[in-house]
């Protein structure tokens, strides 16, 4: 089997925000189709991280290589990774003032310059795919917290992005709601997405994970799969994170 | 909603209309009138002024008012009986008189049919505007045709009309011309300077556009229109001259967008970032983004300030005094001043004072049916 040249490559990335720093020489390679989830204790910079890899924030130093363009200031290279990157937010973050089926059919027209039926055909077809069709032409307030994030990912999903990056996105959920958002990242996983999840939930991480990478203050700790960082864990650190996570369950 | 404790319709509760002591008129004046001694003392002393003056009002504005005088010899309207009447009953008959001058100024009279229909064209543009059926593209073509229409007929050399030079513009359409010209032109301005503002890629836009907002907030629309009038004909080369109302125009643009501006930057401030977070991951260009996804949030925030300004800005036009231009107040104030009906000033005070405020009062409930209409479409 060919080498396939890796979906998002960090190496050594380094980020101050001021004078505190918050990322300290990341490195991390992830393959196409992989599923990396990243845990880590709050202020870890796993969150960071993620929002380098679609200049969300940017970095100072070291390089960041998403589908084989560098991350640069450089604007149209932007726009080209951002349109392969689709990312997941922990506050949703849909559009109030558009429903639902034209918060998923504005991306896809605007800068894929799809035309409109094809469009909501498109958008159609995800929110079947995420079980709420017939909310497509509710407003977001309308919506339950699981059913909105549900739309936010089949959003980031209609603009057909080659990786998904997930921020949290359980974590402002009622716990009766995360399991069906959840499912939609499982049933994602299983159909070949690359995967990159900062996230909490440990069960998740088990089920469907290639690898789990574990971050603290700002650098990556130790990283592996998930059944060899949860039964074995090799330093302090996540020995004390798992502890206090895994506390009761 | 889904109530999955489902209820027959057999078992449906009765509907009761609540009691008249719960709710309705009469409790509802024992709760906001009544409800104690000191508030129905209160109630009672207000009440009493109140109907003391509008006793006092309708005496003097109805009763022994003089709402028709007989034409003299001349033609002219004999004003003695007002005269006699005066501090007595109101002298509605010199608004009969007058109306023409504090409507239209100095406008020639056998052409202010033209400076009417323009009056009427601006109320039918706002109408039209209001409509949401007209947001759409046709409405940029239908501003620009009535503009240009309005502009033929008060300047008028054309289609066998006698020109009417600037100076002899006056009254209502000025007053019309200044605020709207100056808002619609205005607000354009003050999102580009608002964005300007909060650009993070282009500094020297970013400081040009505070340098303009921080001078034109430091210097009073007065100073603004003196320097307008004053100095613009030094910069311009010779012969090249604007009229006096252009740059009354100009500097009321300029005024109204640098205020215009702080209020637009505070709504697009208040938006949540996650927003613009939004529209960036999923690729979309900067002018994509502002225009769909945050001005348009941005906008629905501050419709109430806004509106605050628009309606300040109607009424600031009157200062065009300063610089010699007759607008409805000026007008007003020159016709009271004319020695033939002394004292009529309250009459006419009353009676610009009942335009402005239905112009203001228009814009003001025009903006509060907008906000419920906007929240209902995407309630939390």
């Amino acid at each position: 089997m060919a080498e396939e040249a890796p979906a998002i490559v960090l190496d050594k990335v380094n980020k101050w925000y001021g004078a505190m720093h918050v990322l300290r020489d990341v490195s991390m390679n992830v393959a196409q189709k992989e599923r990396v989830v990243v845990c880590g204790p709050s202020g870890s910079g796993k969150s960071t991280m993620i929002r380098c890899i679609n200049r969300l924030e940017s970095h100072q130093e070291g390089r960041i290589i998403v589908d084989g363009t560098e991350l640069t200031d450089d604007l149209r290279a932007l726009d080209t990774i951002r349109r392969e990157v689709g990312m997941v937010f922990q506050s949703f973050n849909l559009f109030p003032h558009l429903t639902i089926l034209e918060n998923c059919t504005l991306a896809p027209i605007s800068v894929r310059k799809m035309p409109k039926a094809e469009a909501e055909e498109l958008a159609m077809d995800f929110l079947r795919k995420v079980k709420i069709p017939e909310q497509a032409k509710k407003f977001p307030g309308q919506l339950s917290g699981g059913q909105q994030q549900r739309v936010a990912i089949a959003r980031a999903l209609c603009m057909k992005p080659k990786i998904m990056l997930f921020d949290e996105p359980t974590s402002a959920l009622d716990p009766e709601m995360i399991k069906e958002v959840l499912d939609t990242m499982v049933s994602l996983a299983e159909s070949g997405m690359t995967m990159v999840c900062v996230t909490h939930e440990m069960g998740f991480a088990r089920m469907v994970a290639d690898r789990v990478v574990f971050m603290d203050r700002g650098e990556i700790v130790e990283s592996g799969t998930p059944a060899s960082m949860f039964e074995n864990p090799q330093t302090d650190r996540l020995k004390l994170f798992l502890s206090q996570i895994l506390r009761g369950h | 909603m889904n109530n999955t404790a489902a209820a027959t319709v057999d078992s449906a509760p009765i509907r009761e209309r609540p009691p008249a002591s719960v709710y309705g008129p009469v409790a509802w004046a024992r709760t906001n009138l009544f409800n104690g001694i000191l508030s129905s003392i209160v109630t009672l002393v207000f009440g009493a002024a109140i109907l003391w003056a509008l006793y006092g009002f309708i005496q003097w504005g109805v009763i022994n008012a003089v709402w028709w005088v007989p034409a003299t010899a001349t033609g002219a309207l004999d004003p003695t009986s007002c005269r006699a009447a005066h501090g007595v009953g109101a002298c509605w008959a010199a608004i009969h008189d007058k109306w023409r001058f504090i409507l239209f100024g100095r406008y020639p009279y056998e052409e202010q049919w033209r400076a009417g229909i323009c009056i009427a064209l601006f109320l039918a543009l706002f109408y039209v505007s209001a409509d949401r059926r007209f947001w759409n593209k046709s409405l940029a073509a239908i501003w620009t045709a009535t503009l240009i229409v309005i502009g033929v007929l008060m300047w008028g050399g054309v289609f066998g009309m006698v020109y009417v030079p600037q100076d002899e513009w006056g009254g209502l359409p000025i007053t019309l011309i200044l605020s709207t010209f100056g808002l619609a032109f205005a607000f354009p301005l003050s999102v580009l300077v608002a964005l300007g503002r909060r650009s993070t890629t282009l500094p020297a836009v970013k400081i040009l556009c505070v340098t303009y907002v921080e001078l034109i907030r430091g210097v009073p629309l007065v100073a603004l229109l003196f320097m307008a009038n004053v100095m613009l004909p030094l910069f311009l080369p010779d012969g090249v001259n604007f009229d006096k109302l252009i740059r009354a125009q100009v500097a009321i643009i300029l005024f109204a967008a640098a205020y215009l501006a702080e209020v637009v930057r505070g709504g697009l401030a208040a938006l949540p970032k996650g927003q613009a977070e939004a529209a960036d991951a999923l690729g979309l260009t900067y002018w994509q983004k502002t225009m769909k996804i945050t001005l348009p949030q941005a906008l629905r925030l501050v419709i109430p300030p806004l509106v605050n300004t628009f309606i300040g800005f109607f009424k600031d036009t009157s200062l065009v005094l300063t610089i010699g231009i007759l607008d409805l107040l000026t007008s007003s104030k020159t016709a009271m001043a004319d020695p033939v009906w002394q004292g009529v000033s309250t009459e006419i005070y009353i009676l610009i004072a009942v335009i402005y405020a239905a112009f203001c009062y228009t814009m003001s409930s025009y903006s509060r049916s907008v906000e419920r209409k906007l929240n209902r479409s995407h309630a939390r």
